[in-house]
């Protein structure tokens, strides 16, 4: 309980000195009453209850207060960071340890009270954090959606603001928001008893065995189709440009993250070095549209792309021939040192008579269709989105085929694969190629929408912003990859204050999605089944030889 | 630390079906004379060029091993780890970062009180203990958080979480410490040059060489004589083993964090000495550089790692003029990093098993 309670302390003093409390103080959740930062606060003590009220298999009683002494503890770590701040300047050291973080904190109280108080807070809110555990679950369900969706409407208010633009919204949006500010505490109340309402009341709904329409799956996944993308053409119409450039970047890291996912996802090659094959598909572009100093060719964008597809693809094989013989985590260096290679030749002096350099290649056109110029976001959102659907669709077919089996047997153990007679080698090169391919689309309309390419564009970064949306998506997973980039590329985008703090999250959220639910959000459906098959086979052996620990899976 | 015999067979067995592939080995024959082929014609380019004097290149030679010591301190953490759990810990470099950047913190009141001058030798000796410290603890938490309860996962799962883990470290100390670069005070006593055997040393250079050596002997003795280090080595032989001699094997993997984070947070000083600055980046490129030098030793080989970390700060550092001024190539220190990834890169796909060539685990590797 203690432990409990210290571990959480020092999370939450870490996001306080961090700067993600401040920086998220900045967006109100309720206007004037709660901010978002506070509400992090908030959830880390009531996290702290819940987890020490989850360990403790006491009477309930015992449970809440298991709670109430680990909230109280968090509040006691929140209070000496407090009162350490008051009496040392941690400025020094601590660049976000602003006064405001620790009046935020103390509720301007001064440091010895504040200390009090957070004690008593804490355990107050490690009480509500130990109920949640002790309450029966169907109630806590529908509480935790209408929170979920009450903190939602703060965190994305201005997604919503946006969409609520027209002037037939006016009543809605005065309702929700105040005017310049955060929503009004009636418009998160009420969204919060909706959707709690919702919550409680749909798996009753889905209970029920007779449907008002008896369609066959085929009319309803049809109907559904049709749903999405009318949904899909409409989207950056109603939120205007902005939206529609979050999405053009959402699209792009689903067409990365579609190819990374035949490598890592399909064939279990774990590539780090991905965001070369992006780079190249942009640089092509890049080079055989542009118009300026280093374009070659002066070609039109359509009939580049299909050059900068190709041009991926070989290299993709080409880079892949060496590192056939590799496995493992082994491979994951190797592509590292590979993706690293190419961008420093690029942003070399050495090459830059032919790339650039340091300034990269500028002034690539727009593309034209039927002399129609798609210039803005919002025609750019069109081309990414029916880009994407092709590449989904391709990659779809590859999941079933016998390619796509051969790779999956590849994933499970390549030397019962190669004995069954399939080719590592053109199996694994394909992977290789197929995945640079996809990833050279998004490069290409990359190029296209920045209307420059630069090397600073193709860091390390990418490669691990992509292979964190399809491990968080589900690997394997073509749904999952679509999800993964909208949680992890889109919401960060429309979260401004968030944006530096983003790849913070992306790391902890590698760690906490392998720890907690290695098979994404989304997973396929083999992953599922056999990450749950290992579990239970894991469970009785840890048990039996924790200390006997011998190498797993060799 | 020697791998069982077989995983060499295993290797042995593994060759034939390569052999099948004509065209790939053809692919990687040209690749290695295409790389034999520009180092030579370089070299032989800049010899007769003859712009560099011989005393420029001692200079580089010692730049190289002084560089050379640094990464051989960090690449002791991922061989000891290697050792005993087969896995790569993604995250060393930046617990090689966490101790440096955190000495700054040290540093730069113990310069402005006029302390670093006056005890030069205490201050380095303290600046090393905080960031020795630092890292240490770093290791330790992402074992406990990110490692330990993975022991039995598929091998594709720790490598994620290490993945991540070294992503959250980077952007947690960005964020505690800020994005900025922080310039480390500089040692009055460091500066200029010592003459050994009538050849000017940097002191810096010379320094970091010193420091970097007596830690690793320290760190092979206690490997190789002290009953914890015997217990270690028990571990990497066979974990079931050493536990049925009633070792404690958990707690030898924690140990063996802690002492690979110690050594990296220490050469995080020493690297700060050489490059005056600190940044929370700092660690990706060495880190990598490190790893490079670990497996060029023999992964898993102490002695390996120290002699693989400095053939690789010596090769980097002489290598942009010796092989890339003779092509003609502009500014040719912007590829210094190709030239160690291109090392990197070779002696993953021709030599896994590193110079030394204890262990080739084709199963793992």
């Amino acid at each position: 309980m203690w432990r409990v309670g210290l571990v959480f302390g020092a999370v939450a003093c870490f996001l306080s000195l961090a700067g993600l409390v401040e920086a998220l103080h900045a967006r109100w959740v309720v206007d004037g009453v709660l901010s978002a930062g506070q509400v992090l606060v908030l959830a880390v003590f009531v996290a702290s209850g819940w987890t020490a009220a989850e360990r403790s298999g006491w009477t309930p009683a015992g449970r809440l207060g298991a709670g109430v002494g680990s909230g109280a503890t968090t509040g006691f770590c929140v209070g000496l960071l407090v009162w350490l701040a008051a009496h040392v300047n941690l400025r020094t050291m601590f660049i976000n340890a602003s006064p405001a973080l620790f009046a935020l904190l103390s509720g301007g109280r001064p440091p010895g009270e504040a200390w009090v108080g957070a004690v008593l807070a804490g355990g107050a809110l490690g009480l509500v954090g130990a109920l949640g555990q002790v309450a029966p679950s169907g109630l806590i369900r529908p509480v935790l959606v209408g929170l979920g969706a009450a903190v939602g409407l703060g965190l994305f208010q201005d997604l919503i603001l946006l969409i609520l633009q027209p002037e037939g919204f006016a009543p809605v949006r005065d309702w929700l928001f105040v005017a310049g500010g955060g929503p009004t505490a009636r418009g998160a109340a009420v969204l919060f008893v909706i959707s709690a309402v919702l919550a409680a009341v749909h798996p009753a709904l889905r209970a029920r065995p007779t449907r008002v329409l008896r369609l066959s799956p085929r009319v309803r996944r049809v109907f559904w189709s049709l749903v999405g993308i009318a949904l899909l053409a409409a989207l950056p119409l109603a939120g205007g440009p902005f939206v529609a450039q979050v999405l053009v970047i959402v699209g792009l890291y689903t067409l990365m993250g579609l190819g990374l996912n035949l490598e890592v996802g399909l064939a279990g090659l774990l590539d780090l070095g991905f965001v070369a094959f992006f780079a190249i598909g942009a640089y092509t572009v890049g080079l055989l549209t542009s118009t300026g100093e280093h374009g070659i060719a002066h070609w039109s964008f359509w009939a580049a792309v299909p050059v900068a597809v190709l041009v991926s693809l070989i290299a993709g094989v080409i880079l892949g021939i060496p590192v056939l013989g590799i496995r493992g985590d082994y491979l994951a260096i190797a592509t590292l040192g590979f993706g690293e290679i190419v961008r420093l030749l690029v942003l070399s002096d050495a090459l830059r008579p032919w790339l650039g350099g340091s300034q990269g290649v500028l002034a690539i056109p727009k593309p034209v269709l039927a002399g129609f110029e798609l210039s803005g976001p919002q025609h750019l959102y069109y081309l990414t989105v029916v880009a994407s659907a092709v590449v989904a669709y391709v990659a779809w077919r590859l999941q079933d085929s016998r390619l796509g089996r051969a790779w999956m047997a590849i994933r499970e153990d390549e030397d019962v694969a190669e004995a069954l007679g399939i080719n590592l080698v053109s199996v694994k090169l394909l992977a290789y190629g197929l995945g640079a391919a996809f990833a050279g689309v998004g490069g290409a309309i990359f190029a296209v929408m920045v209307g420059s390419v630069f090397p600073h564009s193709f860091q390390l970064l990418i490669s691990i912003q992509v292979l964190a949306l399809i491990i968080v998506g589900g690997m394997g997973s073509i749904p999952g990859v679509i999800v993964g980039s909208v949680v992890l590329i889109g919401l960060p985008e429309l979260l401004r204050e968030f944006g530096e703090f983003r790849f913070l999250v992306y790391g902890a959220a590698l760690v906490a999605m392998m720890l907690l639910r290695p098979e994404g959000l989304l997973p396929a459906a083999v992953q599922r089944r056999e990450l749950h098959v290992l579990e239970e086979q894991a469970e009785p052996a840890l048990v039996a030889g924790r200390d006997a620990a011998a190498e797993g899976g060799s | 630390m020697t791998e069982g015999v077989g995983s060499l067979a295993a290797g042995a067995l593994r060759r034939p079906a390569l052999r099948r592939l004509n065209f790939v080995d053809a692919f990687l024959w040209a690749f290695r004379l295409a790389v034999i082929l520009v180092v030579v014609w370089g070299t032989v380019g800049t010899l007769r060029l003859g712009r560099y004097t011989g005393e420029q290149w001692v200079d580089f030679v010692v730049f190289g091993l002084a560089q050379g010591g640094i990464y051989a301190l960090i690449a002791l953490g991922y061989t000891m780890v290697y050792g005993i759990l087969r896995m790569i810990n993604f995250a060393h470099g930046e617990v090689f970062m966490s101790g440096a950047y955190t000495a700054y913190f040290a540093a730069a009141p113990l310069a402005a009180s006029g302390f670093l001058n006056q005890h030069p030798i205490l201050s380095l000796l303290l600046l090393m203990a905080v960031a020795a410290a630092v890292s240490t603890g770093v290791a330790v938490l992402v074992e406990r958080v990110a490692y330990r309860p993975l022991r039995r996962a598929p091998r594709l799962v720790p490598l994620i979480t290490a993945i991540g883990a070294s992503f959250f470290l980077q952007y947690a100390f960005r964020g505690l410490y800020g994005s900025g670069f922080k310039a480390y005070p500089e040692f009055e006593l460091f500066k200029g040059e010592w003459q050994v055997l009538g050849v000017g040393i940097l002191r810096t250079q010379a320094v970091v060489l010193v420091g970097a050596a007596v830690l690793m002997s320290a760190l092979y003795q206690f490997v190789m004589r002290t009953k914890v280090g015997k217990a270690m080595r028990a571990v990497s032989e066979d974990k079931d083993v050493a536990a049925l001699m009633g070792i404690d094997v958990d707690r030898i993997i924690v140990l063996t964090f802690a002492i690979g984070g110690a050594a990296a947070g220490a050469a995080g000083v020493l690297y700060a000495l050489v490059f005056k600055q600190v940044h929370f980046f700092m660690g990706f490129v060495p880190g990598i550089k490190a790893f490079t030098a670990a497996v060029l030793g023999g992964i898993g080989n102490i002695p390996g790692a120290m002699l693989g970390g400095l053939f690789l700060g010596v090769v980097e550092s002489v290598g942009p003029a010796l092989f890339l001024d003779g092509l003609g190539i502009v500014a040719p220190y912007q590829l210094k990093d190709v030239i160690a990834f291109t090392m990197l890169v070779m002696v993953l796909i021709f030599r896994p098993q590193g110079i030394l060539g204890e262990r080739l685990a084709a199963k793992r590797a």
